[in-house]
Order: structure tokens, then sequence, then C-alpha cells
């Protein structure tokens, strides 16, 4: 940690975080994240990399570093709601990215040790005010993409907040195409596994908290952390199965509702399909991504309280699963009840996730476009701050500035939903961050070209 | 090649016949340059008078509580207290804004539609790098959804529609009014001089390398560009001397013939090129072989040489803050827009994609903002011209479109709010004159025939 913090100094020359400080944060617009409107003139305070309070009339402790905020606006960072950040470097570039594997493992793997924090995606989102990312893995061979994870964009190398925070897997078209070509098979490949990982998880009493689970013989701890351990699994095995015993092992934590199992999935039949599903195996914590027809049966959705992390601005019959996709889609969700998030899905989610910001900006356009369902300023910002973070269960954690919530908070220019603002100081866990990138220094380099006494490789 | 241009060849042709017919040689037959002709007719329209609005009139010029008014599909003034006409339709604009349609240079709506399945793959003819024998129009499905899309949410009123850059030469790309029409005939903007898609970096090699053919390098991408500019010009003096003295018909070929439009200074180079010595490396390349390069598109890299492309007369197609997704976009910069336009280069904001289509306009709000926040001054007015003027230029069309000047075609959106911004959307569209979309009104939005239908059939989208 010191030794990265140093050569990232020196690397980017900027300010070096500073540990965890109190700061005072005063006379801004504050918008605490949670869907209500922003306040003027308000104050947010965090001490120990934790938010203290924030809104009218919070008092500034005594030796907190004081930042004066008037004519900017406060903001929680944005959280990625569904993301590839830090899993790859440059996208077209095959030894650069890491989001997906062609190897002989799935559910099990985990995608913690693929984030590269030094990455330019990284530093790029953080300098845009996006403080966490919900990262997940792509499917390389199976419906199973593996371990997902939620990440902060911090200036250092601890980036993951959660690993194996969630199983991710396709039950849609790429589902289909993973499973041999049919929806059937993708079922049968999810309830067999599902199986397999019953049959594993025998070993372990249904319910068994993380304390059981450590204290058991490591051979029977079914979570894999590491999937290159020869660990020798004792749980009895049928003979017809078709998971690795890893891959198996990995599902025992989603079977007993002890890790979420994240579906991607568009197409109102099949949104309808992970809602049976849920029925079926009713330990299963489900989150779904994507429902870019999620309106159609929005009453449904809601009614089985499953969160849906949607993207905000699908509006094309982009595939067979999408025909009735609408930039409306998120609003109407919202207004049948439908616990609702932004996530960039196979939208650019190596690097763009600092749109969402702007994606939900749009939201609140559609509002006053007739017929169109939008959003109010307030539930905007949430959908890209608190409803993600409550999506996967860490709402008390993340993603609002509502007291004891983790210090990411983000000063703005000007209203962070216009396109026209800019991140002005990014804290993560209550650390100033440095806002430099690569960016920023080739604009520095090249924004004079008149000639000079030296080519621009020596300006820097 | 535009109906105009083949009217010249056509009657150059004739005045040669008369001279050439003396002598023992036949005389030169003209060839059909112009064989799927633009079959667009603007729609009725009425006498249309915004008044009080926001005008950034799209080469530069605003005016507040300014009024524009479209008769007879074009704008017939631009000002302030303008009185209606007759029968006019007057709309209060007052807290909105009027500008000139969005006019997209790079787009691949129609082919590449959606839905994005196999059998609608038709960007890319990726079976030689040279393939400049293909016309995107005979790609294009006029019922792509996306169309209806970047009209009703994107303000976007005439685009070209490029191959794809899997070649070295894509093949020619055609401009389109974007109106939904039966045929693409229907769409083709009438006059519009033909583009030829090249490409430069990464795609050729990566395409043909991996099949184990050349280009597999960038000198092997520059090698074979020049070998077949080579041939274009051998091509072009026999045909040059055929259409002059007559004589034996050489034989056609699709190929040169584009090519040959090049050389003749007729069809206008669109060319893929992110890196900065790969755009001087294809300067020195058209200087060499004798043609003009209009624009490089996806121009990532400009900032570093806008100095020689404001020189060059070269016009840069850029995105506002694309970057990373592959090793020749690693060096993109949110300012490269405003850079560029700084430097005296002409500077375009453009897509090449089917959501990016619909927010063109925020997209250059961010390129404005990015570039105001390195301290370079930009004007609204300023930063409209990279959406049209600047576009119109470079697909040779400015003298129809482009700005609200009298006698344009009256190619216009009203905009509910700042035309900048995420919280702004058109609420009113007009393509020569006619009412295409209103945000209003659910019968002026068009639905395509994919969608009939369909659940959410002429549904907000």
């Amino acid at each position: 940690m010191i030794r990265s913090v140093l050569l990232g100094a020196l690397l980017v020359g900027t300010a070096v975080p500073v540990s965890a400080e109190t700061i005072a944060i005063v006379r801004g617009t504050v918008a605490i994240g949670d869907g209500s409107e922003p306040i003027q003139n308000g104050t947010v305070v965090i001490r120990d990399g934790r938010v203290v309070g924030a809104g009218a009339g919070v008092a500034v402790p005594a030796g907190a570093r004081v930042i004066d905020a008037t004519g900017k606006w406060v903001t929680p960072g944005i959280v990625a709601g569904f993301s590839r950040l830090g899993l790859s470097d440059v996208d077209a570039v095959e030894q650069a990215t890491d989001t997906s594997s062609e190897g002989p493992f799935s559910a099990a793997l985990d995608i913690a040790p693929a984030i590269n924090p030094n990455g330019q995606p990284v530093a790029i989102n953080r300098a845009d005010g996006v403080t966490r990312a919900i990262v997940a893995p792509s499917v390389g061979k199976s419906i199973f993409a593996g371990q997902g994870a939620l990440i902060d964009t911090g200036a250092d190398l601890d980036a993951v907040t959660r690993p194996r925070l969630f199983q991710f897997i396709e039950l849609g078209e790429t589902g289909s195409e993973q499973a041999g070509g049919s929806r059937a098979a993708a079922h049968v490949l999810l309830r067999n596994a599902l199986r397999e990982a019953a049959e594993l998880g025998r070993a372990l009493p249904v319910g068994a908290s993380r304390s059981d689970e450590a204290s058991m013989d490591q051979r029977e701890r079914p979570v894999v952390r590491n999937p290159n351990e020869s660990r020798d699994y004792r749980g009895n095995r049928s003979q017809d199965v078709l998971l690795t015993r890893f891959d198996a092992a990995a599902l025992v934590p989603v079977l007993q509702g002890r890790q979420l199992l994240m579906i991607h999935a568009e197409r109102a039949s099949d949104l309808l399909q992970v809602i049976a599903l849920g029925r079926e195996f009713p330990r299963l914590r489900l989150v779904i991504v994507g429902a870019d027809e999620g309106w159609t049966v929005a009453d449904r959705l809601a009614q089985s309280g499953i969160p849906v992390i949607a993207s905000a601005l699908s509006d094309l019959p982009a595939n067979f699963e999408s025909i009735a996709a609408t930039q409306s889609n998120v609003g109407r969700m919202r207004a049948a009840g439908v616990k609702v998030a932004i996530g960039t899905i196979n939208d650019d989610d190596t690097r763009m996730a600092f749109r969402a910001r702007y994606y939900a900006g749009n939201l609140v356009a559609l509002a006053k476009v007739p017929g169109a369902a939008g959003l109010s300023w307030g539930e905007a910002l949430a959908m890209v701050t608190s409803r993600p973070a409550e999506a996967v269960g860490l709402g008390g954690e993340i993603g609002s500035l509502q007291a004891g919530r983790r210090g990411d908070v983000v000063i703005w220019s000007s209203d962070p939903l216009d396109n026209a603002s800019a991140a002005e100081t990014v804290l993560i866990d209550g650390v100033e961050q440095p806002l430099a990138t690569r960016q920023t220094r080739l604009r520095q380099r090249y924004q004079d070209l008149s000639p000079g006494v030296l080519p621009q490789a020596y300006r820097q | 090649m535009s109906m105009r241009l083949s009217f010249v060849a056509a009657a150059f042709a004739v005045s040669l016949a008369g001279c050439a017919s003396t002598g023992d040689k036949l005389a030169p037959e003209p060839v059909n340059r112009n064989p799927y002709p633009s079959t667009y007719r603007a729609y009725p329209g009425v006498p249309t008078l915004l008044r009080g609005a926001t005008v950034l009139d799209g080469e530069g010029g605003r005016i507040d509580g300014g009024d524009v008014l479209l008769v007879d599909g074009k704008i017939q003034a631009v000002g302030q207290g303008l009185s209606a006409p007759a029968g006019a339709v007057v709309i209060d604009a007052a807290g909105k804004y009027v500008t000139p349609g969005v006019i997209d240079i790079h787009s691949h709506l129609g082919d590449y539609p959606s839905p994005a399945v196999q059998a609608h793959d038709d960007g890319n003819e990726a079976t030689a790098p040279a393939r400049p024998e293909v016309w995107a129009e005979h790609s294009v499905w006029p019922q792509d959804p996306g169309f209806s899309r970047a009209l009703a949410n994107g303000g976007v009123t005439s685009l070209q529609v490029l191959p794809g850059s899997a070649n070295l030469f894509g093949g020619r790309s055609v401009v389109l009014k974007n109106v939904p029409a039966r045929t693409v005939q229907g769409m083709k903007f009438p006059g519009a001089p033909y583009g030829l898609k090249m490409a430069c970096g990464e795609n050729p090699k990566r395409v043909y390398g991996s099949k184990g053919q050349m280009p597999s390098t960038r000198m092997g991408n520059i090698a074979v560009t020049r070998q077949t500019w080579l041939q274009a010009q051998a091509y072009k003096r026999k045909w040059d001397r055929y259409e002059r003295e007559g004589g034996d018909m050489p034989d056609r070929d699709l190929a040169m013939d584009t090519l040959r439009g090049v050389l003749a200074g007729e069809i206008l180079v669109q060319n893929h090129c992110y890196r900065a010595d790969e755009m001087a490396n294809m300067i020195d390349l058209s200087k060499e072989m004798g043609y003009k390069i209009t624009a490089f598109h996806h121009a990532v890299e400009s900032y570093k040489i806008a100095d020689l492309l404001a020189r060059e007369g070269i016009c840069s197609a850029m995105w506002a803050d694309w970057y990373g997704f592959k090793m020749e976009a690693y060096d993109a910069i949110p300012e490269n827009v405003a850079l560029v336009d700084r430097a005296g280069a002409c500077a375009i904001v453009h897509s090449d994609d089917p959501n990016g289509i619909q927010r063109l306009y925020q997209e250059a709000g961010k390129a404005m903002a990015s570039g105001r926040r390195a301290g370079m001054p930009i004007t609204e007015e300023h930063a409209w011209t990279w959406l049209s003027a600047n576009p119109a230029r470079a697909l040779g069309i400015f003298d129809r479109v482009g700005s609200l000047k009298p006698g344009k075609m009256a190619d216009v959106v009203l905009w509910n709010g700042n035309p900048f911004s995420t919280y702004t959307r058109p609420e009113r569209v007009w393509i020569d004159g006619a009412l295409m979309y209103d945000a209003n009104n659910p019968r002026l939005r068009p639905v395509s025939d994919f969608e009939l239908g369909q659940t959410g059939q002429g549904d907000v989208k």
C-alpha cells in the first residue's frame, strides 16, 4: 500500500492520498443520493472515512478541514451500477483485458484478482466522480461468468471493497448461445448446476454462518477462495456431473442465499422466468441486470421484489430480446414500484461508467416529453448512487451521504447530471484523490503546438 | 455523383461527339454516373414562423429573441420581429432554441441496422482490402428503426452512411435525408457528392493479417493503398483519353470508377484514421497520388497535429469522450474537438453509433464544456458549427444545408431548452419545411415496418 502510493506519486506527480481526515464541506448544494431533492447551503462532514452527517444545519466539528463549496454541488460518489471497470486497460488488446475466460472454469472464477487499480479507465472514471463500481466478469464458455466484486476507484492498489459479492450469469440470448443455442438448454444447465451445488453443499448445514464456515475443515469449505488451490473436497459427488468441482462449490453459497445471483436478461418472457426461478428456489437472492422489456412486466417485477439494474437509455430493438426497448423503461418500472437502478450493461462497460450521470440527466429530461416516463432530479441521482448500492445489498455502506456511509463524496463544478459539469474534488473513504490522468497530461503537452527548443517528449 | 455533375459529364460527352463525327474514331459514349438517382421529394409543409427563440444559425451566428421563417421548404428569413405571412403557423419559441438540424457525418444506420443480427451485417465487404467498387447505399435498409430515433431524440436531419473500416478502401458512402422511405433512393440527399471511405491503422491490418493476407502491418496498409492508387491513375488516363478522343471504349471497372472520381475531385475522401502519425502519412500519400482528403474520421489524435490539419484544410470528425477501446484510441482526450477548433482547423462531432447519434447534441455540449474548462472560450453559436456547417462542408452540401440562411433547405430543430444539455430534447423537427417530428403529437412519430405490430409500436422511444 505504502509503496504503491509512493509509486503512484512518482508516476502521476500529484498529491499523495493522505490518510482519512475530518473534513467539512460547507455552503454547497448538497444532494444526499437517497432520492431526495438537493439542499441549498448544505454541509457534509466526513470523519474516519465515513459520513458523519449531511444536509442543512449540520455542525462543523472543531479541527475539521473546511472546504468551501459555494456555488458547487456535493453528492455521494457515482456508483457504477454494472460495469467491467478495472478489467481492461484497452478493450481490443487481449493481453490487457481480463473480462472473460475461455479456460476450464466458469462459476468458480473470482474477478477480484484481475482488477487493475492502476489502469487508465479507473483513473479516468475516478477523475469524473465515479468512486465505486459493481464489476462483473463476462461469460466465456458457460452461462456462468463467475463471481463479481464491488471495487473503489481510489489511487491505491487496494481496490476491492467486496470480493465475491455475486455470481453473474447470462439467461437471455447470450445465455442461450452459451448453453448451445437454446434458452431451454440454459435453464437446464442452471438447474443442473444448482443440483450439483446442492449435492456438495449438503456437507454444510443450511444457513451456516460465516464463522461456522471459517471453523470448518478447509477441505469442506465450499466457497472457493482461490480456484488454483488444490483443495480436496471430500463431499460425495454423483457420477453424472457436468461442472468441475470448483464451479459446483462456487454455487453453494448462491444456492444457500449467502451470495447474490445476478442474472442478465432483457426479454419480457425471460424476466418472468427469472421471477419463476426465485419461486422455485426461494433462498436465491436474485438481482436482474438489463430488463430492456421490464416495463411490460413491471407489476410482476415489483411484486417479486427483485432489484433491477437497467440500461438507462436503451431504446433500440438492438436484438430480438429488446424489441420493446424504450428510454421510458426505468421511469415506468420505478413508477410501478420496481427497485430499479442504472448500470452500463454491455455499454462500453470497461471504460465509460462516468456516462451514468449523463444518462440520469437524460431521464430527468424525459419527464418533459409528453407520453414518456422520466424521473425527478433526486430520483435520477439515486439511480446512479444509492439504488445500485441497494441492489447489491450495500445501501447501508455506500451510495448516499446518510450518516455512517463510507466517505465517498464528490464536489462538482455545477449540477452533476448536466454535461457541463465536472468533478473538482473526489473523496473515497474520506481520502482526497488525485484527479490527474494521462489525458490531462496529454492535453498539457499538446495544447501549445508552437515549436519549442526540444520535442514534445520533453514536456512533462 | 451528383445530378449536376452527371449533367455536366453528359453535356461534355455530347459536345465531344460533335467534334469527333468527322474522324474515324467512334465518338465516346457517356457513362451514366448516377445510376441510382435520388427520388427524394420534400413533403408538404406550411409556412411556419418560429418566434422569439435563441437562434444558433449553424455557421457561428446567434440571435437572442430571434425569429425563423420557413416557407416552401426553404429558410425564408432569419432575424427579429419578422411578420408571419397569411396562413402561417406561428410558434412561440421563447425560452427555446432553434438550430439547423444535426448532420452526422459518420453513421452506419441502415448498413449495420437494428436488430444487429448477422443477417444485417452489411457494412464491411471484408473480402479484399481494396473494395472501392461497393456502395454503402446498396446495403442500407431503410427500415432500420435507428433512423427514427436519430430524428426524434437527436434532431438529426441529414447523415452520411459509410461502409465500415475493415478495408483500406471501404467503398462509397451515401448522404441521406433522415426522412423515412420505402427505398434508399427515397432517402438520398439530392445532388450530394459521393464519399469514398478509406481506413488506416489497426482494422485493415487486423482483418487481413489474421487471414494471412496483405496487409498485416501498417506499412502493408500504406503499400496496398499506394499500389491501388497507381492502378487508378492508369485507369483515369485511359478513360480521360477515351472521353476526350473517343475510340474503343475501355473496360469499365467499378472499383476504378470510384477512385477515378476521387482523382477528378468529384468524390470526397472520408478517411478513418486515429493516430497523428498515420494521418500525416495519409496526407503525404494523398499528395503523392493527387487527391485531397476531405475529413479524417475518429481522429482522436488530431489535437497533436491540429496545426498541420489547419494548414491542409482537412476536417476532423471526432467523438467527445470516447477513449481506450483499442490501442489506437489510447491517447484520446476530451479536449480534442476544442483544440482542433482553436487551431483553426475544421472540427466536427460525429457518432459512428446508433445510440450516440441520438445524443450528438449532448456530445457537442461535452466537447464544449471540456474546452472551456481547459481555458478555451467557446460560444454556443460557435460550437453548433461542429454539428451543422462543418459536417455540411465536409459532405459537399453546405450550399443546401448546414446553416439557417435564406434559400437553404428548411432543416430545422426547435429544442425545448439549451441544445447542448442532457436536459434538452427536440420538440419539433422540420425537414425541407415539412414537420417530420413533433413531441406533442404521437402521430408525428415514424414507426419502421420492423416495429409495426410489435410490443411498443409507436411508443415514445
